[in-house]
């Protein structure tokens, strides 16, 4: 790919000030560490971590919901701390978002209609009604979306429907990003699929690119290109989906790949997991050095004590640890595992 | 094979307002054996947790109640019991873990004093050895410093902690039967994957059967000997999991199989299953799926199929196999559902 990426994000830190206690010292929450990724239009990226690593506060950040302590978010060429007013508002019609819980993010008291046009009310855009009235029902259409649902409101619909509306809202200005925080985790699998067959239609019917936030491998596997893997606020391993499912090269996406359960009995017969010791450290107080190091197997003196950063291991695969990249010396256990 | 501990049969749970009853399980039954774990598999709304409490009676009288069937627990119907005696078996024969530890566990409680709790009420000792018992149970279910730990109270502990917390208690008194509703859905998949292992060890070590409840195909996989799958209250198979995995009988499990992303296989499309799950209220005329189902017949619109049985305890309720099936049963039917 040699064109421009659609959305940069360089070393972006978010950091929460919390006080321990009533009286205690404030201390930095660091939410978001130096992450850095590129996503190419048109393409799905995905970020995937376990809860408490920063995914949905880096996915904020990047539609200029927060702000960002230190770091850019760069959108099509420009960037978005630096906008304010008209031009971030511009902005916003090119970037849209879609939530996890379609029962908390849409109006209770408006109708699916005004759900659903509203963007185009506040952004001036249909003004005429022939013209709007084929847009819309166009994007029905799309979406799934029956046309008796229109003067109806939310709670008269399952969370599946309800997603739908929601999917409709994001892509009523017609982005060219739509960041997607964990939009599947809140169905029932069958409705679950639905949705994903969905996502992945209108993204190849639309030219969307997806930012797409996620616990969920399995999900991300079937809509996703390429993952970044978040842990304590920083990403410790990004490649192209495949390379990251069959070759992971930093130990806590080794470890995370394994402890997914597979749904095929005879695959879970055969393979060991890797179990992670512990819980993830408090982000109030993440361990020196590489953070992953309380939980690897494959720890080293020097592990506690090297911070580490992202490096190429391969050309598009990088990852942030200094024993897998260089020294392959993965035990067998990890290879059945994986 | 052993003599089954607990055996369900025709089981029917129904919510009775004034304005309407759901028939939230409408017949469930089967057989449950030592050291075995049963998973009972469905999406939101498909009785698998009702029919959970229900086992237990932990459900509300009214709106809630058992209008048919038996829980035969070691030959005894649990349904018949007075209030007394199922203290007896609750807790202590038949435990149960929940969804979210956080809200299971009383906030103003010392973890230990919750785990002493039922061990002192169930098998008469003084608190001193409860109390010691309790830090024993917390080693056992993995707990770093248990006897520092076992003061702590519940918002101490993390999320996977708290649910080993819940797994102590359920274990204090050895129980014969673990029902675990949903134990990881709340948790990362490292804690789960921990949880899950620790499940499997303490079941191996005290040969104890497990009922799981779960929505997630792939803990099923990893954990289940046999399986039910549950929609609109009624089981629509029962089989082994290598069986169900490899050749589901009945449409709604192949649309279930077919909707589950895998991190092993790419697949272009998943096989989602149109359409949304009914209404319990108010009754089916015939076959629940027929509105979403791929293979309908014209007959499954009118007619509620039985249960037709294959071998082993292989059980479908869908009219496409009634040519393979040699016999067949009613699931409201208490004696013979499971064979």
């Amino acid at each position: 790919m040699s064109e421009a990426p659609l959305l940069r994000v360089k070393d972006l830190k978010k950091h929460f000030l919390a006080r321990k206690g009533m009286f205690g010292e404030k201390t930095a929450v660091k939410a978001v560490d130096g992450v850095s990724f590129d996503v190419m239009p048109q393409e799905s990226f995905a970020v995937v971590g376990e809860s408490g690593c920063g995914k949905t506060t880096l996915g904020k950040l990047v539609l200029a919901l927060e702000s960002a302590t230190s770091g850019s978010v760069i959108f099509d060429g420009q960037d978005v701390a630096a906008m304010n007013g008209a031009a971030l508002k511009k902005m916003r019609r090119e970037m849209q978002v879609i939530f996890q819980d379609p029962y908390s993010s849409l109006n209770p008291r408006m109708t699916v209609e005004d759900i659903i046009t509203e963007p185009w009310v506040i952004h001036g855009m249909h003004k005429d009604s022939a013209e709007r009235a084929k847009t819309l029902a166009k994007l029905l259409d799309d979406c799934g979306i029956a046309k008796s649902y229109l003067p109806r409101h939310p709670h008269e619909f399952s969370g599946g429907q309800r997603q739908r509306v929601g999917i409709a809202r994001a892509l009523s200005l017609d982005p060219k990003l739509v960041v997607a925080d964990e939009p599947v985790s809140a169905l029932d699998v069958s409705i679950q699929a639905q949705i994903l067959n969905l996502l992945k239609d209108l993204q190849k019917e639309r030219k969307l690119a997806y930012l797409f936030i996620s616990h969920d491998f399995s999900v991300v596997r079937h809509l996703c290109t390429r993952i970044s893997v978040m842990y304590l606020g920083r990403v410790v391993e990004t490649a192209d989906s495949e390379t990251l499912f069959n070759d992971p090269q930093h130990p806590y996406t080794e470890a995370l790949l394994s402890a997914v359960p597979v749904p095929d009995p005879a695959i879970e017969q055969r393979r060991k997991r890797i179990i992670l010791t512990g819980d993830v450290p408090s982000p109030l107080k993440p361990p020196s050095g590489c953070r992953f190091h309380p939980r690897c197997r494959y720890m080293r003196d020097t592990c506690p004590v090297n911070d580490q950063i992202l490096i190429a291991a391969k050309p598009g695969h990088e990852a942030a640890c200094e024993v897998l990249p260089f020294k392959d010396e993965r035990s067998e256990a990890a290879l059945v595992a994986l | 094979m052993s003599e089954p501990v607990l055996s369900v049969r025709g089981l029917r749970t129904h919510f009775i307002t004034r304005e309407r009853t759901v028939k939230a399980v409408d017949g469930i039954s089967y057989d449950l054996h030592p050291g075995k774990t049963l998973a009972v598999v469905g999406e939101s709304g498909s009785g698998k947790s009702v029919h959970a409490l229900s086992i237990l009676r932990l459900l509300p009288e009214p709106p809630a109640k058992v209008v048919g069937g038996e829980i035969l627990f070691n030959g005894r119907d649990l349904l018949k019991l007075n209030q007394e005696d199922m203290r007896a078996i609750r807790g202590n024969r038949i435990a149960m873990i929940f969804q979210e530890p956080m809200t299971s566990l009383n906030p103003v409680l010392k973890v230990g004093e919750q785990i002493a709790e039922a061990i002192v009420l169930h098998q008469g000792v003084t608190q001193e050895q409860a109390w010691a018992k309790s830090v024993d149970l917390l080693k056992k279910v993995g707990i770093p410093h248990p006897e520092e730990r076992v003061n702590d109270y519940p918002h101490q502990f993390s999320g996977g902690m708290r649910q080993r917390a819940m797994i102590a208690i359920a274990l204090s008194c050895e129980p014969d039967v673990l029902i675990a509703d949903e134990p990881t859905t709340a948790l990362d998949v490292t804690i789960q994957a921990q949880i899950l292992e620790l499940m499997k060890d303490l079941q191996r070590e005290y040969h104890m059967a497990i009922i799981l409840i779960t929505h997630n195909i792939g803990v099923v996989a990893e954990m289940a000997d046999d399986v039910v799958v549950m929609y609109a209250g009624r089981p629509v198979e029962h089989a082994s999991v290598g069986e169900l995995f490899k050749n589901p009988k009945h449409p709604y499990t192949k649309g279930l199989l077919g909707s589950v992303p895998s991190i092993y296989v790419k697949k272009e499309r998943l096989e989602a299953i149109a359409g949304q799950p009914p209404d319990l209220s108010g009754g089916f005329t015939g076959c629940p799926f027929a509105p979403r189902c791929p293979s309908v017949l014209e007959r499954c619109k009118t007619d509620d199929p039985p249960q037709f049985h294959l071998a082993g305890e292989r059980m479908s309720n869908c009219w496409l196999i009634e040519g393979e099936s040699k016999e067949s049963s009613h699931r409201h039917a208490s004696t013979g559902g499971a064979k």
